[in-house]
């Protein structure tokens, strides 16, 4: 995991014992060499094809999507660190997190939410008084939208995967499965319009939940504006959600560095007999990953409500799915390659978007195809292992 | 009463009986061996005493307290260290955080600081190579790294799974030169060995283990005259 943040080996002389892999394709610089050069091409054509302004424009957009792929991207390499599952149902728990603010915060002249009705302490009035409300705002909700959302991840853990802990990979990969569809079932249930009269089913499928016109917080000034009124702009909002995922992120990795339980997660994902002998409580551990985990999802939750103008009860199925070949870019079990492939996995869909007509559609295709690329070529991709894993 | 004691044991793998009615005495201050050959049940042995495998039958007593019922991370709080077979070293950690990791259940900050320098004046090569990740490390290293890392806890007994395993012939003279000083500041020691000569030169008492149980027990001095160990183990 994160030992591997700096992942170069640091002593004087090389590792003696590396084990030889078996490799399809090239070695970890290579292959960040051509991923390098990738980029640059596209990013090239993309100002051919449409100018600087848009490419520029285009580019930021994906950095901002990036960032919450990053951060859902973060708990997925860091349950698969540990006890080797991809956790379906992370993508559910992304989505779950973004209702938990939409329920605390409500969304002006639509619903009042949490704190208004219970505390009568209007907390849309307080973000959009300044900078200053803003930020009391964004420090009262985070932290009560990442309990919740680390609480879920915890129960999921307890009630669905621990007693399939030494059963065989594939029981509690369905199971995760299973998870994830229940998770969509409650948001279905809670937070879609019922059907209309008359009209078969629960709900108005596919129907979307509004969060206001510019989600919870209304933020649409903008920051920055490079090459004039027809250049690139940087939105507050925009930078409002990278900052806070790279702070985020970084806060992260430095617990999972130096606290004491961080030390512990990562001995448990090393060897999890040798981190009993060492007195670590296993169950305790893998409890407190998953709290993580979810906890950086609902960051990525909290932002996306508060950024995109409606979230739909089954898009952390998407979401997830594009967050874990980030975290497969990033080399699985890397927390700092995780946060670096999502950014590259936003800047992927950008040039999709800009580069193929109606390329909008082509999206999901074309990250899927990076999936199956770096798994054939780069299994272990950017930043996974490079060390030998036994000792 | 002895410190630590394994009385009547026995532990299955699935339908497979690994160990027999096995029972071991470790007094205060000792250090034992436990020799035989591959499969007769030493490492199994070890692993039921720290908790890593449960016993179907038997118990293990620490100080008279039973502690066979006790999750592994609870047994090595109540003080028994382990250096596992095949080292099983945190490969990405550095030396320095793999002892650390030792330390995991103290909260005595000043005590595990004067640890790590005991454990360093014990191996003055891993000071050298602190921040080196432990997977880089030659064999011989990571078997220190696993016995300090074992020591960090300040264990009332100390296990020791084959020390010398893979190690030049040098090295092994030092590793046990080494456990013989810890054994003298007060640490009992109960280790497992492949090498029967140098295990019952090192070791006041030991047990022979055959197929899961225990065939002969005694001081080290008359298993070594002993003309079935001679020949069995000694390759005389």
């Amino acid at each position: 995991m994160s030992a591997a943040t700096g992942s170069a080996v640091r002593g004087r002389r090389p590792a003696p014992r590396v084990r030889r892999r078996l490799r399809l394709g090239m070695s970890q610089g290579q292959f960040l060499g051509v991923l390098t050069a990738v980029f640059l091409i596209l990013l090239l054509l993309m100002v051919v094809q449409d100018g600087a302004a848009t490419a520029g424009n285009e580019v930021w957009r994906g950095l901002v999507l990036g960032a919450i792929y990053a951060l859902i991207a973060v708990g997925y390499t860091l349950v698969y660190g540990i006890i080797e599952l991809i956790n379906f149902a992370h993508g559910d728990v992304f989505t779950m997190s973004a209702f938990y603010s939409v329920f605390l915060a409500g969304i002006p002249g639509v619903q009042e939410g949490f704190f208004k009705r219970f505390l009568g302490f209007d907390i849309n009035h307080l973000a959009s008084s300044g900078p200053g409300g803003l930020i009391l705002a964004l420090l009262i909700i985070f932290p009560i939208a990442m309990t919740l959302a680390g609480l879920t991840g915890v129960v999921i853990e307890r009630v669905a995967y621990r007693r399939l802990r030494d059963a065989p990979r594939l029981a509690p990969l369905i199971t995760a499965v299973g998870v994830s569809f229940l998770l969509e079932g409650i948001m279905f249930a809670f937070f879609v319009p019922p059907a209309p009269p008359g009209q078969p089913g629960l709900g108005t499928p596919g129907a979307a939940y509004p969060t206001g016109e510019d989600g919870w917080i209304p933020t649409t000034h903008v920051l920055l504006n490079i090459g004039g009124s027809h250049g690139v702009v940087i939105g507050a909002n925009d930078t409002m959600v990278i900052v806070i995922a790279l702070v985020a992120m970084f806060a992260l990795a430095g617990f999972i560095r130096y606290s004491r339980t961080g030390k512990a997660m990562r001995a448990s994902a090393q060897n999890r007999d040798a981190a009993q002998l060492c007195g670590i409580n296993i169950n305790r551990t893998i409890s407190a990953t998953f709290f993580l985990g979810s906890a950086l999802a609902a960051v990525g939750g909290v932002v996306y409500a508060m950024h995109y103008h409606t979230i739909t009860w089954n898009q952390g199925y998407q979401f997830g799915l594009i967050a874990f070949t980030a975290a497969v870019l990033g080399g699985i079990g890397n927390i700092v390659g995780a946060g670096i492939g999502g950014f590259l996995i936003g800047l992927v869909e950008a040039f999709t978007v800009t580069l193929i007509p109606n390329g909008g559609s082509w999206a999901l295709i074309v990250v899927f195809a990076v999936l199956i690329l770096v798994l054939t070529l780069q299994p272990t991709g950017l930043l996974g292992m490079r060390v030998p894993d036994r000792a | 009463m002895a410190l630590l004691e394994v009385d009547s044991v026995d532990v299955f793998y699935g339908r497979v009986r690994a160990l027999q009615g096995v029972s071991i005495k470790v007094d205060e201050g000792e250090i034992v061996a436990l020799i035989g050959s591959n499969g007769a049940g030493k490492t199994t042995t070890l692993r039921t005493i720290s908790g890593l495998v449960r016993p179907a039958r038997g118990a293990v007593r620490l100080a008279g307290k039973p502690i066979h019922t006790m999750g592994a991370e609870q047994i090595a709080r109540m003080g028994i260290g382990h250096a596992p077979e095949g080292r099983r070293l945190f490969a990405r950690m550095t030396v320095q955080e793999n002892l650390d990791m030792g330390a995991y259940s103290r909260r005595d900050g000043a005590k595990i600081r004067h640890d790590f320098a005991w454990v360093y004046s014990l191996f003055p090569r891993l000071a050298e190579r602190r921040r080196q990740l432990a997977g880089s490390l030659s064999g011989g290293e990571q078997q220190m790294v696993a016995i300090g890392r074992a020591l960090m806890s300040r264990p009332r007994v100390l296990l020791l799974d084959e020390p010398s395993l893979g190690l030049a012939p040098i090295l092994v003279d030092a590793i046990f030169d080494v456990i013989r000083e810890i054994n003298g500041e007060g640490t009992t020691i109960l280790l497992i060995e492949q090498n029967a000569l140098i295990a019952l030169h090192t070791a006041a008492r030991a047990y022979v283990l055959e197929t899961g149980s225990v065939t002969l027990a005694g001081p080290a001095s008359e298993l070594l005259a002993s003309a079935d160990v001679q020949r069995a183990y000694l390759g005389m």
